[in-house]
């Protein structure tokens, strides 16, 4: 029987999103005793911790060995658990690649990767602690399931959607200090399905993680400039939500991803095929980290210099407004 | 042999220094790895300016002995060294952690002069060390590498390939220490992943291992010693030390291993590192 959320984060306000996000596995783990939550010298700063005070008996503290913890989670889904690991990004999908792929996903080991401190959001960690890979290599992994929640609120439906799910799931989030895209939780979220955050027939922005709502900050400003942009919600990054990226090419024959990640291999890769193997005509655009080693910083300063804030959305979309590109009678009959 | 107390006074006085720039530092750059930045000062301090062959002037010189600090997250502590030597100006540390500047939390050696290896990523360190050792032996090379290791890092299973690895190629020629503070980042390393005897794991594994106070200058310079003389095993000096060490509020408390400092508090720590 599913699960769900039934209940509210009452003091969500004054949780940050990681926090949110272990009290709501916390909760699940209440109504299911085969959850169990496992990390690596990390409980506190992924807020993993959190079950572990409520669940101390189904909780794992592995110190600072994320390989063996992994490997660990696989053999306990043996008798029937469905182990939560949760670990730096940079470790879980870099660090326990192989293990993911072999142990986890070929073996069709029931583990949920919650994943924190991805893309750039560990900015003045250095490159050590970034983890702008983790999107190309958990997208390539057979059966996994990657999921980049745009909030807390959405890192709320997605824990308890992944723990529904059977299979294996990469959940990616940030640092915490993220700024939310919704004020609850209540919106209708699907693995696998796009949310359509702002209408449009001039241009689509397609995100994922906080690049969200900076995109809809971008179409907001640009809307005020004569603009209609889409605005798609693209937490799943894997299966994606083709129908959702073939109305977008059909209905506004421009699209721009954001994603803080590097471009090669992650949301706007996966947007790219879709597009690609349709054989419709769209011009395409990736914003990211441009396929460098991102220098440190400040979260904002990093998202200001990959052009994935407000400011290089909106930037991004008057370029590809000006962008001139084929276009015939009948963009219907095409191939 | 116990030091001069010319000499030792020389070396408390510099470690005193750099504890005072940890804090410092800290309180500029809007946070830091205090706890173990402090704990791996002194003997940090006697590699640096005691025994180390490095030439800030000239940081890439090939014949300089490597420093590899495997626990990168202590790069705090690293860099209010390097700067106190000269490898860069040191004001430039007040830039520390920020956007633009030179230094992440994980000192990163394509950025910052005198930094052997980019680490952060824990574990990683110590194998790169090894290899330079080896490099160096195979090259027939004779300058000396030198390996910090935190003990939460020593959970890692990498380092103990590291350490079948450094015994069966017989690296007589590197020098490594842990740092013993018996503190990770969630709290005591023997309620989440205990490690002791450690030092028996080590000896069993084919080093000599020799145990010492990290904060006792003289023990510290006597194993450092120890270490360069030896010739049939690799050595690995377990550190006893004190997470936090020297600041009275943050010794032993695992919540500081990474914390902020406003100027009322690093007024505190600087009060506390001063003996007031
Ligand atoms: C592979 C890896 N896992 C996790 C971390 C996150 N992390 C940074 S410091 C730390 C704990 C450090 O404790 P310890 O290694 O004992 O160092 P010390 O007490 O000397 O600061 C952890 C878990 C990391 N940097 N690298």
């Amino acid at each position: 029987m599913p699960i769900g959320i039934t209940w509210t984060v009452d003091d969500a306000d004054t949780m940050t999103a990681n926090e949110i996000y272990g009290e709501v596995l916390t909760r699940l783990g209440d109504e299911n005793p085969r959850i169990l939550a496992m990390t690596a010298d990390l409980a506190g700063s992924t807020k993993i911790g959190k079950f572990q005070k409520k669940h101390p008996e189904r909780f794992f503290n592995f110190g600072i060995a994320e390989t063996n913890m992994m490997g660990f989670a696989s053999g306990m889904c043996e008798a029937g658990f469905i182990p939560v690991v949760s670990t730096f990004a940079a470790f879980a999908a870099l660090r326990c690649a192989e293990h993911v792929r072999t142990d986890v996903a070929y073996n069709r080991r029931n583990v949920k990767i919650i994943a924190t401190h991805s893309g750039t959001s560990f900015g003045p960690a250095g490159t050590t602690h970034h983890c702008t890979e983790d999107l190309a290599v958990m997208r390539a992994i057979a059966t996994m399931t990657v999921i980049v929640p745009a909030d807390a609120y959405e890192t709320a439906k997605a824990t308890a959607a992944v723990i529904d799910h059977d299979g294996p799931c990469y959940v990616r989030i940030g640092r915490s200090f993220e700024p939310p895209l919704w004020k609850d939780l209540n919106f209708d979220w699907e693995i696998g399905k796009a949310i359509t955050l702002r209408e449009g027939t001039d241009i689509t922005v397609i995100a994922c993680g906080p690049s969200v709502l900076h995109a809809v900050e971008a179409a907001d400003r640009a809307e005020r400039q004569g603009l209609k942009v889409r605005v798609l919600d693209m937490h799943t990054i894997k299966p994606i939500d083709r129908d959702a990226v073939m109305a977008a090419v059909m209905d506004t024959r421009r699209i721009v991803t954001a994603e803080d990640h590097n471009i090669v291999g992650g949301l706007g890769s996966a947007v790219a095929e879709v597009v690609a193997e349709s054989g419709k005509g769209c011009v395409l655009r990736k914003l990211g980290v441009a396929d460098v080693f991102s220098p440190h910083g400040a979260p904002e300063d990093l998202q200001h210099l990959h052009k994935i804030d407000a400011d290089g959305i909106e930037e991004t979309i008057a370029e590809v407004m000006k962008m001139d590109f084929e276009q015939d009678e009948d963009w219907e009959d095409e191939v | 042999m116990p030091l001069s107390a010319e000499e030792h006074k020389r070396l408390a006085d510099k470690a005193k220094h750099i504890r005072e720039r940890i804090v410092e530092v800290t309180e500029r750059s809007g946070g830091g790895h205090l706890g173990g930045s402090l704990s791996q000062t002194d003997f940090l301090v006697a590699i640096y300016y005691k025994y180390a062959k490095v030439d800030p002037k000239n940081p890439r010189w090939e014949d300089r002995d490597r420093i590899v600090l495997s626990k990168g997250h202590g790069g705090l502590g690293h860099a209010t060294i390097l700067g106190d030597l000269g490898f860069f100006p040191d004001p430039e540390l007040d830039k520390f952690n920020k956007t633009g500047s030179k230094f992440g939390m994980h000192l990163d050696r394509m950025k910052v002069p005198g930094v052997d290896a980019s680490t952060g990523s824990l574990a990683h360190g110590f194998a790169i060390g090894l290899g330079m050792a080896m490099g160096a032996k195979l090259a027939g090379k004779d300058w000396h590498t030198y390996i910090v290791l935190s003990d939460g890092e020593c959970q890692e299973g990498t380092i103990w390939e590291g350490v079948m690895a450094g015994a069966m190629f017989k690296l007589t020629n590197c020098t490594c220490i842990v740092d013993r503070n018996r503190m990770s980042l969630d709290g005591p390393t023997e309620e989440i992943m205990a490690l002791d005897p450690l030092d028996k794991k080590f000896e069993a594994f084919g080093w000599r291992t020799i145990v010492i106070d990290g904060h006792d200058l003289n023990q510290v310079c006597d194993a450092l010693e120890a270490a360069r003389a030896e010739t049939e095993k690799p050595v690995m000096i377990v550190a006893n030390t004190v997470k936090g060490k020297g600041v009275d509020f943050m010794e032993d408390q695992p919540k500081w291993h990474y914390g902020g400092l406003d100027s009322e508090m690093a007024a505190r720590a600087l009060a506390s590192l001063r003996g007031k």
